[in-house]
């Protein structure tokens, strides 16, 4: 192949015409064309590819996520399909054992998938509506807020808010973390820490 | 990370101590067999285990866990003795030379100023003798009896491989040969990387263990250098980026610091932060930290942060004690003085020390809310699974809220990795349910808030009413509005130091341009460069290397200002030639600093100007001694753990660290050697995340069951065989799992006494695909390293035996 593709229409071409990789690395180049278009095509080459970073540890491999779903209406888009990043300079399309799994991450059975409320004493969960779970914690930070703020000690003009803990989550994005401290830090909330800690 | 991951393809010796790269750290990893396929780099590994990354090793040195800083000191003291020093280095870029004021001592285990009721220091006499010129006294041929380099030398005479071996129960020919390898990188030409983990972190003297290294890497010269540095492989993907950006008690993004109660007002605050420098002709680069923190007021409270509020300097909460740290927080919650926790994707019910008194704390508070796109065991702390969770939900009153959140596939937004490079990434699919991104929660939360502090009032609703909010979509910031928050921007026209005129309503092109007058608004300096007018530098994907240098100079963006390797002016000699032709990363050409980095210095300071290379710091160069920056001392020094199985045998009389604080119930919670003989540590398998991949099917499957790992020798002394349940308990808790008897751990000789390590790995609980078990911090002491409150995981007291099995595990015939 002389002219230069992306990698999603290498994959594609290797559907229709061998011209290298993968195939041909298995000893199918010396297949005539004819042969060739019998060979079924490349699934993945029909996935919509997103570039992504593997949540794990701080090596922040570069992982492409393969997605059915054109993004058009009433398309669904969903994962199928994780690699490393061959463009990716750290891992160069390596993955370990934790960031080949990611898929089964993604599909786990135990994702959270509804807003759930427990009451005090009780032994289960409910399902309950964003807006019931979000009142009722925004009226309880509030009430806890105006109960035991300390605006004074003393002279001093301190107003801190220490009966509240807050804890940031380090597999979340910059852009959550500055949103997150903007709205914790704007209440004077001082018990405040992330994974940093321990 | 000083330097960065393909970096470490340059090193010459890699030291791994503190941490198991090969199994926590997979494809970083490849670069240290790259380094050694391809620069016949050596690796040293210095872990109480056998690990996979000690597999590999050229050299591995057994070490008793929480005794690192005896180990380096040895180090150190080797390389003094020996005179395998980069000199001109020691000489120009560290305080080597430097005199320290007299009244400073060191006698017994503690330095000068020690009060043992407050276990703190005062430490007034930790810092350097001032000269009539107002700058610190330096005696350039470092033979005054006060210089730097003469208090180290006396401060590590003790630690000779014998005490070495005494302490670590390291083999003294081992410890020698480390030495002798370490040392061939005094060589200008020659460099050591040194990789760590929370093998050092999570100790009461964790932050002194770092600095334990820092010390030999100054001595060695290689800071600043390729392949060289200090790297700290961290944990979590963005673990950087959220402490970046302060999500913690007592910062400010940028590393700057939330108010204490005795810095009233804004000038007084200030005041302690003028950072002049210490010797003549220095940057002192924090003298401009009231721009930095003027333009952090402006990005959060906008007009209503004005010169004439000093800035809205009462919006921010002004703290009574050092922090309310995690450890803090939830001994408050058990004193029932917490009303709720929120919690955003962590698990601390697993993750913070004593099972025990976290389920107390919990059960103790009147809320609990947990956003999570898995369901944790801290969600569930009420909820009733045998003996892996033995509670009684009618007795516990917490109200507690699920709430489920998208996952990385399900969002866009960028990553601050080990390199510190912020890499954006895309969202690939739509969340099950109704799942809600972080974003969306915190925001609908605060709207909500704000509302009522709007309609009712309420405890000083300033800050949240006046909090800046102008995003298009209220209750949806997009990552991309935040982004550019991140970066700053211009409130009016803003001429910068080369004359150009910015106009109002601009991104800023990098943090030079911050004012501290109210004409610049920005979230996080250090990230400052992250989305310029030229649009989005951490979604850049160039991945050309110039000169083979692992740098990728245009993939990303890499705080500070893009540049990937931090003092890199250290790279080059006094005149400004890299020290090594092989490892040159940047030079002087006569007008201006070029190379293939970002230079870490004013960008045509010519070298005969003699300024240091250490920017950052008053000095201008790199501390071998921290004045009276750290809380537990100048130096590092020996402490046992605060459980440990032997007594200090440097300082015999002194139990723990000194200065590390901990609270009355936690104190009578430590256990004994007597009665918990076993030095027991906890860590990660390579098949797992901490508790999170046991949500995943395949990893549930490689790794099903909690284990212990002991030796043939405790095992066979205790009657234990492979597979065995056995019982692990401390003074604060118990646990069951299956033994592993394994070659991988021996027993070590401290002192004449065998010591024999357990290891716990930590990834199981009552929640997932993986069978029901416990987490090792069912276990674990709380007491936290004396200067970040990281609680000691790692070095701990147990005992063990052979057990039957948990009553869902009984086989029926």
């Amino acid at each position: 192949m002389t002219v230069q593709v992306s990698r999603r229409g290498l994959l594609k071409g290797i559907g229709v015409g061998i011209a290298g990789g993968t195939l041909g690395a298995l000893g199918f180049g010396d297949l005539q064309p004819a042969a060739a278009a019998a060979v079924r095509p490349f699934k993945l080459a029909q996935m919509r590819e997103t570039r992504n970073t593997c949540p794990y540890c701080s090596v922040s491999c570069g992982v492409i996520l393969y997605s059915l779903g054109d993004r058009s209406k009433n398309a669904k888009s969903a994962v199928m399909h994780v690699e490393g990043d061959p463009d990716h300079p750290v891992n160069r399309g390596t993955l370990c054992p934790k960031g080949s799994s990611l898929l089964d991450f993604i599909r786990s059975e135990t994702r959270t998938k509804y807003p759930m409320y427990r009451a005090a004493g009780a032994s289960e969960f409910k399902r309950v509506s964003w807006d019931f779970a979000l009142d009722r914690i925004a009226t309880l930070l509030k009430e806890d807020r105006d109960r035991n703020f300390v605006a004074k000690n003393g002279d001093l003009t301190v107003n801190r808010w220490v009966t509240t803990g807050f804890l940031g989550a380090s597999a979340t994005t910059n852009e959550t973390a500055w949103v997150t401290y903007k709205t914790v830090r704007s209440m004077g909330a001082l018990v405040f820490d992330n994974q940093a800690r321990v | 990370m000083t330097n960065l991951w393909m970096d470490i393809k340059h090193a010459d010796v890699i030291t791994v101590m503190g941490g198991n790269a090969a199994e926590a750290h997979p494809c970083g990893f490849k670069w240290v067999v790259e380094a050694k396929a391809h620069n016949n780099a050596k690796l040293i590994v210095i872990d109480p285990r056998f690990t996979r990354t000690a597999s590999v090793a050229d050299l591995y040195c057994p070490i008793r866990q929480g005794t690192d800083i005896a180990f380096l000191s040895g180090v150190a003291k080797y390389l003094i003795d020996n005179d395998k020093l980069q000199h001109r280095y020691l000489a120009a870029y560290t305080n080597a030379a430097f005199v320290v004021k007299e009244g400073y001592a060191f006698d017994e285990g503690l330095f000068s100023g020690y009060s043992e009721d407050k276990r703190d220091y005062d430490k007034t006499t930790w810092d350097y003798e001032i000269g009539p010129d107002g700058y610190a006294v330096v005696d350039e041929t470092m033979q005054h009896p006060r210089s730097v380099m003469q208090l180290l030398k006396k401060h590590i005479s003790i630690y000779t491989p014998e005490m070495v071996e005494r302490i670590c129960g390291s083999p003294k020919e081992t410890f020698l040969k480390v030495c002798q390898m370490i040392a061939e990188t005094s060589s200008p030409e020659k460099t050591m990387t040194s990789l760590y983990a929370l093998g050092w972190t999570q100790h009461a003297k964790g932050s002194q263990n770092i600095r334990s290294m820092c010390i030999v890497q100054t001595l060695l010269g290689n800071i600043g250098m390729l392949g060289g540095g200090m790297n700290a492989l961290r944990g979590h993907s963005n673990i950087q980026g959220l402490t970046d950006i302060g999500l913690m008690s007592n910062l400010i993004p940028g590393y700057l610091n939330i108010p204490i109660e005795k810095e009233p007002t804004y000038s007084d605050y200030i005041a302690k932060r003028q950072f002049k420098p210490l010797r003549p002709g220095q940057m002192s680069y924090w003298q401009n930290y009231n721009k930095f923190f003027v333009s952090f007021q402006k990005a959060m409270w906008g007009d209503k942060a004005q010169k004439e509020n000093d800035w809205a300097y009462d919006y921010l909460p002004k703290l009574d004690v050092p922090t309310y740290d995690i450890v803090r927080g939830f001994e408050l919650a058990k004193q029932g003085k917490m009303s709720g926790y929120v919690i955003q994707g962590f698990n601390p019910l697993l993750s913070f020390p004593n099972r025990a008194k976290m389920t107390e704390a919990f059960s103790k508070m009147k809320f609990v809310v947990v956003m999570d796109p898995l369901q944790t065991e801290t969600a569930r702390f009420w909820e009733n699974h045998g003996e892996y969770n033995d509670v009684d939900p009618s007795k516990i009153q917490t109200e507690v809220f699920e709430l489920p959140t998208t996952l990385f596939a399900e969002e866009e937004g960028s990553l601050s990795n080990s390199s510190r490079w912020l890499q954006w990434h895309w969202q690939a699919q739509e969340a099950p349910g109704e799942c809600r991104s972080d974003i969306e929660i915190m925001s609908a939360l605060f709207l909500r808030i704000r509302a009522m502090y709007k309609r009712d009032g309420g405890a000083f609703p300033d800050p949240i009413v006046n909090l800046k909010w102008d995003y298009a979509i209220s209750h949806s910031p997009t990552a991309i509005e935040l982004a550019r928050e991140l970066n700053g921007y211009t409130l009016a026209p803003v001429t910068d130091a080369s004359g150009t005129t910015i106009p109002a309503g601009k991104q800023v092109d990098g943090f030079a341009q911050l004012k501290d007058d109210g004409t610049t608004a920005c979230g996080c300096w250090i990230y400052s460069g992250c989305y310029t007018e030229k649009g989005n530098m951490m979604a850049r994907r160039d991945n050309t290397d110039p000169g083979d240098r692992g740098i990728a100079p245009n993939w990303a963006f890499a705080w500070p200002a893009n540049r990937r390797v931090l003092y890199n002016r250290a790279s080059c000699d006094p005149e400004g030639k890299p020290w090594s032709e092989k490892k040159k990363l940047i030079e002087w050409n006569g007008k201006q600093w070029v190379g293939f980095d970002v230079p870490d210095y004013g960008a045509t300071v010519a070298p005969d100007k003699g300024m240091g290379p250490f920017i950052l710091n008053q000095e201008g160069v790199a501390r071998l001694w921290t004045r009276g920056l750290m809380r537990d001392g100048p130096f590092p020094t020996h402490y046992e753990p605060f459980e440990s199985p032997v007594a200090n045998a440097a300082f015999p009389k002194i139990k723990g660290s000194p200065a590390a604080r901990i609270f009355k119930g936690d104190l009578a919670d430590l256990g004994t050697s007597a009665e918990f003989p076993y030095a027991a540590t906890s860590y990660r398998l390579t098949e797992h995340f901490h508790s999170w991949t046991k949500h995943s099917k395949i990893n549930a499957i490689l790794q099903p069951e909690m284990f212990v790992e002991i030796s043939e020798q405790l095992a066979k002394e205790k009657g234990i065989a492979k597979g065995d349940w056995v019982r692990v308990w401390s003074k604060r808790g118990s646990l069951k799992a299956k033994a592993v008897v394994t070659k991988r751990i021996k027993p070590l000789v401290c002192d004449g006494k065998t010591v024999h390590v357990v290891g716990l790995p930590q990834h199981w609980g009552f929640i997932g695909e993986t069978k029901k078990g416990w987490h090792p911090n069912t276990l674990t002491p709380v007491v936290g390293d004396a200067n970040t409150e990281t609680p000691e995981f790692k070095a701990w007291l147990v005992n063990i035996e052979p057990t039957s099995p948990p009553a869902d595990r009984q086989r029926t015939v």
